[in-house]
């Protein structure tokens, strides 16, 4: 029975740990499924980390703090579409540059604002995102399986794990039933031939670069406002890039994109409750090598052991129009 | 906007080459002040106190052209990559390791003579540094996996490898802090003050050392594997175009290697500095984010010695200033100099193009107006 319950924590925060990966994986869908590489998906989450927490410090309310994260995260995208897509600017140098500048202008921010280094207040409870119960779940969890699947499982989560994964079958639609999906693909996949059909290639991908900051600030809301209580530096740890590498892995996917995240989550969850613990034959792994698991797990993914990636085919390119 | 055509042929070079990264650095500096604006300090005020922490004092001097040496380093790692066109984000792993290697073999082999000793050292941080890089080299060649995330998680895989080693098997432990037992004072990098006490200058202390003149030799070395010989042309012709150059007989997989590894080799030297010349021990985390301003030092300097010498100089300026600055102004910390790199990054990089056109056509038009009157 202990086992059992080792289980569904396991996977219980699996779930948890997997959701900022979700979101960043799907906003990364957006903005490479035009053509746009975005490594600064780890900015914009660090950025909407430190918005959410500051905004829901200042206003009192979480929601308004994701609001704030959403805005600015969108202007961070079309700084972004400034610099890639107006002007042609190097898609890989744009994206270091946000991701350098966030991690220097929120801690130095907190640290002005605050005069804590690099942290914001703690947000007290009517300032933060707090676990959900789903109704019941109290009275079903003696009943055998059902009860731990409800009760431990999938209940008393935050609001942004449900969101999280509501988006994928949401990216699912948009990206391959929506006229707005073909017209993103297509833009990623052969802009000459979109701009031939009468679509402006710069308008559809600063849409798609739009829609990637407003998915990628709940990421950044779920560290700081929901599993945190408060910002702190660089809180974001390459989970930006972690999500990238999924997405990647799971082929510019959501579906597969979502099994590589839960995948990262799992690692991630498992290194947790590895730490410290004697393992049969190999003796307690230090704590330090533990850690270091999931960025090993993402450099054998992407080294595509498990199969081949495929990029959109105009990925990193700025669509030069011809007059 | 983009639609002013200039012939590219009638652009003086220093106009494309001095003007329009002065124009696109002068754009960052402004956006900077607004940041200090922002944090609630007087821009015009942190300006002086950068050029008065600076240059106002010798020792400040000193530590200015200490800054300059490691940035030196890591911005000629990240050139010399971007050249092949490959992203090596990795000099802060590559520079950590390096550490090790200068470390491991300093303290292995100290009984030999003094600058055979520094020299074997020398080569150990290079070989470590660039056998860190040669992972993401190869993975990115064979298997296609993009270098900008492979070089960043072997950042962190870094990052965990070092402090587990200095936790629990090279440890001074005699000390409770992470850190190794000091290297013998026999083998130290002679530093400034020994220099200056002989020039009849007396300072206390200064970190700077004779690890300057090896970023300053880099420099030439960089110079001439780049421009003046066949390895470099090769991997410039493959960063340049790839399909041209396999079609010239050049091989990627090799050029991309070689580019990785040396990058990965100069961000190492910067191990040579921090501990053969300054504290002679391994620290956790002492590449303390040099190896990402390395990047804004390459891209500033337009990724050629003769540009990354003064970048990197600059780049001294507002580090040693910046400390001046986080000492006086109780509102900024370091971290403010870390986003104005974010902005020399974005707008001598990303955004180089923001006012070329119109800074050539004005130029042009000039210049021709001249001539033909």
């Amino acid at each position: 029975m202990e086992f059992l319950s080792d289980i569904a924590s396991l996977i219980n925060s699996t779930l948890r740990i997997s959701t900022p990966l979700v979101f960043a994986a799907m906003a990364g869908i957006f903005a490479e499924r035009s053509g746009v590489i975005d490594f600064s998906l780890e900015g914009k989450m660090l950025m909407a980390a430190f918005v959410a927490a500051v905004g829901s410090y200042y206003l009192g309310n979480p929601w308004l703090g994701l609001l704030l994260a959403i805005i600015v995260c969108v202007c961070l995208s079309m700084l972004h579409g400034f610099a890639s897509v107006t002007h042609k600017g190097d898609q890989v140098v744009s994206c270091v540059a946000i991701n350098i500048l966030i991690i220097g202008l929120t801690t130095a921010l907190a640290a002005a604002w605050f005069g804590q280094a690099g942290l914001t207040p703690t947000l007290n409870e009517e300032q933060r995102f707090l676990e959900i119960n789903l109704p019941f779940a109290d009275s079903v969890r003696d009943i055998p399986i059902i009860g731990t699947l409800y009760s431990d499982i999938l209940s008393g989560h935050y609001v942004f794990v449900y969101l999280a994964y509501l988006s994928v079958p949401i990216v699912f639609w948009i990206v391959f039933k929506t006229s707005f999906g073909l017209r993103l693909r297509a833009v990623g996949e052969n802009p000459s031939a979109v701009d031939t059909a009468g679509i402006n290639v710069f308008a559809m991908r600063y849409k798609a670069l739009a829609v990637n900051g407003v998915v990628i600030a709940f990421a950044g809301a779920h560290l700081s406002t929901a599993v945190n209580a408060n910002f702190f530096r660089e809180m974001s740890a390459g989970r930006g890039y972690l999500a990238l590498a999924a997405m990647i892995f799971g082929k510019w996917h959501p579906k597969t994109a979502l099994i590589a995240c839960l995948l990262f989550g799992f690692t991630d969850a498992l290194q947790i409750r590895l730490q410290g613990v004697e393992l049969p034959a190999i003796g307690e792994i230090p704590v330090q090598l533990i850690q270091a698991i999931p960025y090993i797990l993402t450099v054998v993914l992407l080294a595509g052991f498990v199969g081949k990636a495929i990029a959109p085919n105009a990925i990193g390119q700025p669509y030069i129009k011809e007059r | 906007m983009s639609n002013i055509v200039v012939d590219k042929s009638k652009v003086p070079w220093w106009v494309s080459n001095v003007i329009v990264p002065l124009v696109n650095l002068t754009l960052a500096l402004l956006v900077s002040g607004l940041f200090i604006f922002i944090a609630g300090e007087n821009p015009i005020e942190a300006v002086k106190l950068i050029i008065f922490g600076s240059f106002g004092y010798i020792q400040g001097f000193a530590y200015t052209l200490y800054y300059t040496t490691n940035f030196i380093f890591t911005g000629l790692a990240f050139a010399v990559a971007f050249h092949c066109r490959l992203f090596n984000i990795g000099g802060e792993g590559q520079a950590y390791i390096g550490g090790l290697g200068v470390f491991l073999v300093a303290i292995n082999l100290s009984f030999l003579p003094i600058p055979i000793v520094w020299l074997l050292s020398i080569c150990g941080a290079f070989l470590f540094g660039a056998a860190w890089a040669y992972i993401p080299a190869y993975l990115q060649s064979k298997r296609g996996s993009h270098v900008v995330i492979t070089t960043i998680m072997f950042n962190f895989i870094a990052s965990s490898l070092m402090i587990f080693l200095l936790v629990d098997v090279i440890r001074d432990t005699n000390q409770m802090a992470p850190h190794t037992v000091k290297l013998p004072e026999a083998i130290w990098l002679p530093s400034f003050e020994a220099f200056s006490g002989i020039l009849g200058i007396k300072i206390r202390y200064s970190p700077l050392n004779l690890t300057f003149l090896l970023a300053i030799a880099s420099l030439f070395f960089v110079w001439f594997l780049v421009w003046k010989t066949k390895w470099g042309y090769e991997m410039r012709a493959v960063g340049h175009n790839t399909q041209a150059a396999i079609y010239a007989g050049i091989s990627p997989h090799k050029n991309i290697i070689i580019a990785m590894c040396i990058s990965g080799g100069l961000a190492g030297l910067l191990g040579v500095n921090e501990i053969l010349g300054v504290s002679h021990k391994i620290q956790a985390g002492f590449p303390a984010g040099y190896g990402f301003t390395g990047i804004a030092v390459a891209l500033m300097g337009r990724n050629h010695p003769i540009g990354i010498l003064p970048a990197a100089f600059l780049f001294g300026i507002l580090y040693q200033g910046g400390s001046e600055v986080t000492f006086e102004m109780p509102n900024i910390t370091r971290y403010m100099f870390v986003a104005v790199q974010g902005l020399i990054i974005l707008f001598s990089g990303a955004l180089e193009n923001l006012f070329r056109p119109q800074i050539e056509s004005f130029f042009v038009r000039r210049l021709y107006k001249e001539v033909n009157a």
